[in-house]
């Protein structure tokens, strides 16, 4: 486990790797941070028709540079309508909305994830986290969710200290059981190793592909629960440089993402 | 953390009232006079803000806050306010360094985006000094929404089987139709709001370019409403352009005009958001003594927004930050 190779850093990897999960013509609400970049990525590649709208209220703007807030005015460049976040996440309460891309703090084998509090206070917790924002309406209203993360084994536990947002929650029926809307759940979780999915039935976290140079005993060491292992488990694609040049130069010419260390 | 099966209770606690006949006895007293709204920033808070109030801020944390009003608040050394956090994010970094909250509901607090989270709002929850209930930028928003309609409660489809469900006000209910299982959302009804708009006349008549975020029910839902906007216009100007118009004058208590008053927040179509300031923010909150001497700078040894502007570059600066925004006019 290791910077791989010379011609692309892990951030660069994972923001390649993510914007071909995003299928063209399909809808997302997407965050800032690595899941707007992985979607610009996207719609300058394989996805060009993919419609991203922000939960503060932009639908379909023209993306010129990487917002700082899921407000701000680099989300209103070209937009098709400026409406509100009921707008937004009703669209996603009805099911017209394919994806949400998010990152996470905490993340458990169901795709459960925590971004409210460390500790076991409620009302006095050791670290204070934001809380939900959009991400517990939005992982409960899109058909997939998406979620992008460093990995280690301080983010990938057995037990969360706060179950924020949905995944799986309990195993295979319980969002449903919970009275969540049937059909949704966790796709895929893109981290520093691998490329994750779920397993059809028991819903937990299957490691799809391992990134170059990964081997599954570094999965094994930077995860707190047992990780399910596809059969066969390829190596994910690297990035071409295609992609490394559109990233580079059209998405974060100012390497705010991709600049950053994983 | 959810066991298999358990079937959750919430306990959050509900820091106001969704009766709706408490609201309309409210609204029915409330004045639809046509008059001259104008007034200073200070006496909009010195009238309207009392301490121990339930407080909501337009905007989305960084994009078209009240600025002065939030800075005001803290100048006048308001206490014991309530507060709605539907990302809240400068403007819950300024309330807290004054320690004006003592009580939030939250569904966004303490993180400022992709800047990082703020230091000074970490210890100020981690030391007790807040009771939270949890919510989500949705449930948040509809409950501002089931105010907005008189109505005491709307269902969702969120937020059930998480812990945000077991430490939030929300509770379960079957609707009466399908039998299907819900979140039911109770209305939130402000003592009072502030929202920063473009533009406003003398009565309250508001106009906002770009995305509204929750602004149209949270200005239905708050008792009291106080406007600030980056220019007064006239009511002919409102009218020749009606459809843009999100707030209509009798939901409005005062009317402050004040320039940049979203900084360093940014303001869609005026001017981008102030980076340098808020990195400052988040370094100087770093050691308590630090953030006073700031707070001491650019709020208590100022004596409105203007001075603090002044400070920090006046129109030189709001220049540069007009260049810097994309969609500028």
């Amino acid at each position: 486990m290791s910077e791989a190779n010379p011609r692309y850093n892990l951030m660069e990897l994972m923001v390649c790797v993510a914007a071909r999960q995003l299928e063209d013509g399909k809808t997302a609400v997407i965050g800032t941070g690595m899941p707007l970049a992985a979607a610009m990525l996207a719609q300058k590649t394989t996805a060009p028709n993919l419609i991203v709208m922000f939960e503060a209220g932009s639908i379909a703007p023209t993306l010129i540079k990487l917002p700082v807030s899921v407000a701000d005015s680099y989300t209103h460049t070209g937009a098709i309508m400026h409406s509100s976040m009921d707008e937004i996440m009703e669209s996603c309460q009805r099911g017209l909305v394919d994806y949400t891309f998010l990152g996470g703090a905490q993340i458990d084998m169901y795709g459960n994830i925590n971004t409210s509090m460390i500790g076991t206070d409620f009302q006095h917790p050791k670290v204070r986290l934001p809380g939900s924002g959009g991400a517990n309406d939005l992982a409960s209203l899109c058909w997939k969710t998406l979620v992008i993360t460093p990995h280690d084994q301080r983010r990938f536990v057995r037990r969360l200290d706060f179950l924020t947002t949905p995944g799986y929650l309990t195993g295979p029926g319980a969002r449903e059981a919970a009275g969540l809307p049937a059909g949704g759940g966790p796709y895929k979780v893109i981290t520093t190793l691998a490329l994750i999915g779920f397993h059809p039935q028991s819903k937990r976290m299957q490691a799809e592909s391992l990134h170059p140079g990964v081997s599954r005993q570094d999965v094994v060491d930077n995860t707190d629960f047992k990780m399910l292992f596809a059969d066969p488990l390829p190596v994910t694609p690297e990035p071409t440089e295609a992609e490394l040049r559109i990233l580079r130069e059209e998405v974060d010419p100012q390497g705010f993402i991709i600049g950053k260390q994983a | 953390m959810l066991e298999s099966g358990e079937s959750i209770v919430p306990q959050g606690e509900l820091f106001s009232s969704p009766d709706v006949e408490a609201a309309r006895a409210f609204f029915a007293q409330k004045s639809r006079a046509l008059i001259d709204k104008r007034m200073t920033v200070r006496e909009a808070v010195s009238r309207f803000v009392h301490d121990g109030a339930y407080f909501a801020s337009g905007g989305f944390g960084g994009v078209r806050i009240s600025t002065a009003v939030l800075h005001e608040i803290v100048r006048q050394r308001k206490t014991r306010l309530g507060l709605s956090g539907h990302t809240a994010t400068h403007d819950f970094q300024i309330l807290v360094a004054g320690k004006c909250i003592d009580r939030c509901d939250i569904a966004y607090v303490v993180g400022l985006e992709r800047r990082g989270l703020s230091p000074n709002a970490r210890r100020y929850l981690e030391s007790g000094a807040v009771r939270m209930t949890e919510w989500s930028n949705a449930t948040l928003g509809w409950r501002y929404k089931a105010a907005a309609m008189g109505l005491p409660f709307l269902p969702a489809r969120s937020v059930l089987g998480t812990d945000v469900f077991r430490y939030s006000a929300a509770k379960e209910m079957t609707c009466p139709f399908t039998g299907q299982k819900l979140l039911a959302i109770p209305a939130l009804f402000p003592d009072v709001g502030v929202i920063h708009v473009h533009r406003a006349d003398q009565y309250g008549n508001s106009q906002v370019d770009g995305i509204d975020i929750a602004d149209h029910d949270m200005a239905r839902a708050c008792k009291r409403l106080i406007v600030t906007t980056e220019r007064i216009v006239s009511t002919e100007e409102i009218r020749a352009n009606p459809s843009r118009t999100s707030i209509p004058y009798w939901l409005v208590d005062a009317v402050c005009e004040v320039r940049y008053g979203s900084y360093p927040g940014n303001m869609p179509y005026e001017y981008y958001s102030d980076e340098d300031h808020l990195a400052e923010w988040l370094e100087v909150e770093k050691d308590e003594a630090g953030l006073q001497a700031f707070l001491d700078k650019y709020i208590f040894g100022t004596r409105d927004f203007q001075e603090y502007l002044e400070l920090k570059g006046g129109e030189t600066r709001m220049g540069e930050l007009g260049e810097m925004e994309p969609l500028k006019r």
